[in-house]
């Protein structure tokens, strides 16, 4: 894709920059779109209709209503905040959920860069929402924001470990961190998703990072940071208008990326379920989004059936079950490697 | 260097690294606008300090000057506003002692109907906050599903959905509607499916029971000592309900168990044990709803009502079980036509006492879990 616009273009900076765009171009319709989805799944599991007036068809423009509410909104900063954190934070948190995108492979033709360390890189850059969320929890000078920050900053590092371990996992049996190499070798058939090959030990793995991956994200039953029960909202408590909007964006685009990393990772990415057909680098595209959805309706399904945890049993399940899990795959998996050769 | 903070209410000024944070009253699990400065060493609760006052109405002033017995009825409805039927109950009980009146058959069919109904509502509430407290937040929606039932017969009844004014003294407000014993009977069939769909979505949830066992563990002798009732007496394991040990009304009439607490899931009288009390208490119910909607005799559920309250100098005390606990009114008459004096002893406001006591050592997100099992509201808690 790029040598096709490099040649169209003819410019390296507009090039780059209409890259760029892409994802945002995906992220803020997704968001719009999954708020929206959210609210119904969560309504249909609830035995209620959920918004059901804005824009006629099933309240469709509820979302786009809101975010035309919060940009209007007076942008508010505590008097006793510290302003230029307290402003800044937002944007941090977002340039991590977005910077991952740069390395995701969208399809056989599309990857906003491809450096070959796209994991690593993509593990790198989601670290970085944990400054952000302390930014805002401190800054906000309220004690529960600070709560929120602190507890966000612990989750976040202690699952990032288990994360690590299990894409390792994969990355081993690749031999490569580039995630089109990761692609390509689950091309084939269904049964070449990493998923269902060196069972049981992948398919743990892959368990074992939707689990982490939900703590990375503060969904439940991982929401501690942000639990509207204690802590009100978080971090984010002192956050009104588009700064909210901005944190609540980030949340989404978060959500998707770890779900397209996990359907990258352990589901084939943009291969086809069905071998060589309905393949190609359209339907790539299409198979890798539909794999991802997949993820993030259960995201929301768990979101609407499970309690939360509380912090101390999040850093048990954390360090004493998913850590020591994530070795034994590693060891695992190194020696079937090692063994085939 | 700084004098170290001491906290009114805190024995001991503050350590370097002890914070004080304020919960409430604007806070969405204090359900209502009680106030809890919680002193904690990083997430680990050091102490409580509950502050109450904020929804204060003079219940008890208002009640000496209504011109008469009546009038304080729709104050009683606002007392424990998510159980008034059980509150009338009480008040009207003890003016009917006072007064050395006997109400229609049909009538106290009717008042126990309504109060099992009103019990159900009561902890159908109760357990869906607290599972929202806990974090899951569908159980609540389908709580409110069922408790909107309940509702609805309230409202076909007596036209009123949450302040009902029904239970009056020696009588009732209205006569029931032709169909009112179909509609309890149904809902007593189509109720226990869904308990048990409760049971399965949130009682027996890995994560619930982690979250609810073992803490704020309440024994027996602590609750006794300060006075606790219902089913955080109960959910300690001791069987105390007025309906059996002091029955009121015609509640001798009935079969039915008292359920307690047995620490099935971890020790006796903790925040599960005080949640699983109240839903085994809808079965119980159930069970007495089914019995009286079988017996209720014919007559006239006015013909009771006294032409004119003005009781003799006397002065008594009445207790009656509400979803909450013991309820009591101590009422003193002057022979005039309005009572000299109302005390109210809540029980809401009395089991909120043992908070802090349960609290201490815990942390931050089990003092939620705790305040939703007491289950306060604070409309009863401040009058």
């Amino acid at each position: 894709m790029k040598e096709v616009l490099l040649n169209l273009l003819g410019n390296e900076v507009l090039v780059y920059s209409l890259m760029t765009l892409v994802p945002l171009l995906w992220i803020i319709p997704f968001a719009l779109f999954a708020v929206w989805w959210e609210r119904k799944i969560a309504a249909h599991m609830q035995d209620r209709l959920g918004p059901m007036r804005t824009g006629g068809w099933h309240g469709w423009a509820q979302t786009i209503a809101d975010i035309l509410k919060l940009i209007q909104k007076e942008d508010i900063i505590p008097t006793a905040a510290d302003s230029r954190l307290f402003t800044l934070a937002p944007y941090v948190v977002f340039i991590g959920a977005f910077a991952a995108y740069a390395a995701i492979p969208f399809s056989a033709a599309y990857v906003g860069s491809e450096i070959n360390i796209g994991i690593f890189y993509i593990i790198a850059v989601s670290s970085f929402a944990v400054i952000g969320l302390l930014m805002a929890g401190w800054s906000s000078n309220n004690k529960w924001s600070l709560f929120g920050a602190m507890r966000s900053a612990a989750q976040i590092v202690s699952y990032e470990i288990p994360i690590a371990l299990t894409l390792l996992a994969v990355v081993m049996v690749v031999g490569s961190f580039d995630m089109q190499e990761i692609n390509k070798a689950q091309s084939g058939s269904v049964f070449n998703w990493f998923i269902f090959q060196k069972f049981p030990l992948l398919f743990t793995a892959g368990l074992i990072y939707f689990v982490a991956s939900l703590a990375e994200v503060n969904r439940t039953p991982f929401d501690i940071p942000e639990a509207e029960s204690e802590l009100v909202a978080g971090y984010h408590t002192e956050y009104g208008g588009m700064k909210f909007a901005l944190f609540f964006l980030s949340e989404y685009a978060n959500m998707f990326a770890v779900s397209v990393i996990a359907a990258t990772v352990f589901l084939g990415g943009w291969n086809s379920p069905f071998g060589e057909f309905l393949s190609g680098p359209f339907w790539g595209a299409f198979w890798l989004i539909a794999k991802a959805m997949g993820f993030v309706f259960v995201q929301m399904w768990l979101r609407w059936t499970l309690p939360r945890l509380r912090v101390d049993q999040l850093m048990y399940v954390g360090w004493k079950v998913l850590i020591p899990f994530s070795f034994v795959i590693i060891m695992g998996v190194g020696f079937w490697v090692l063994l085939e050769g | 260097m700084e004098a170290p903070l001491t906290i009114p209410g805190f024995s001991r000024p503050l350590k370097n690294h002890e914070m004080v944070v304020n919960m409430g009253p604007q806070h969405p699990s204090t359900h209502g606008v009680l106030r809890l400065e919680l002193i904690v060493d990083g997430e680990v609760i050091v102490d409580v300090i509950p502050h109450i006052g904020y929804l204060h109405r003079c219940f008890e002033k208002h009640a000496e000057h209504m011109s008469n017995y009546q009038q304080v009825i729709p104050y009683c409805d606002r007392m424990d506003y998510i159980a008034a039927m059980n509150n009338d109950l009480g008040y009207a009980i003890a003016c009917e002692k006072l007064l050395g009146i006997k109400v229609p058959e049909r009538v106290e069919y009717i008042r126990v109907i309504m109060a099992e109904l009103q019990r159900i509502a009561s902890h159908l509430l109760a357990i869906g906050t607290y599972g929202m407290d806990i974090g899951a937040f569908t159980p609540f929606l389908y709580c409110f599903r069922d408790r909107e039932r309940i509702l609805d017969i309230f409202e076909h009844t007596c036209g009123a959905r949450l302040l009902y004014n029904y239970i009056w003294i020696g009588g009732l407000s209205h006569d029931i509607q032709p169909n009112f014993q179909q509609k309890v009977v149904d809902f007593c069939t189509s109720f226990r499916p869904t308990i048990r769909e409760l049971n399965q979505l949130l009682t027996y949830n890995k994560i619930f029971v982690e979250r609810t066992a073992n803490v704020g563990v309440l024994p027996a002798d602590v609750a006794i000592n300060y006075g606790a009732s219902g089913p955080v007496l109960r959910g300690s394991g001791v069987k105390w309900d007025l309906r059996k040990n002091d029955p009121y009304s015609i509640y001798d009439r009935f079969e039915f168990e008292i359920p307690i607490g047995t620490g099935e899931v971890g020790t006796v009288g903790d925040c599960w044990d005080r949640y699983m009390v109240r839903v085994r208490e809808m079965e119980q119910s159930l069970v007495i709803l089914e019995q009286a909607a079988a017996n209720i005799p014919s007559g006239n559920v006015q013909s009771g009502i006294p032409k004119r309250i003005r009781p003799d100098t006397a002065d008594l005390y009445v207790r009656t079980e509400t979803p909450k606990g013991e309820l009591g009114y101590y009422i003193m008459a002057d022979g005039t036509t309005s009572p000299y004096r109302v005390k109210v002893r809540p029980p809401t406001f009395v089991n909120l006492s043992i908070l802090p006591a349960m609290s201490r050592g815990s942390m931050i997100a089990d003092v939620i879990a705790i305040l939703g099992s007491i289950d306060i509201v604070l409309g009863e808690v401040d009058r």
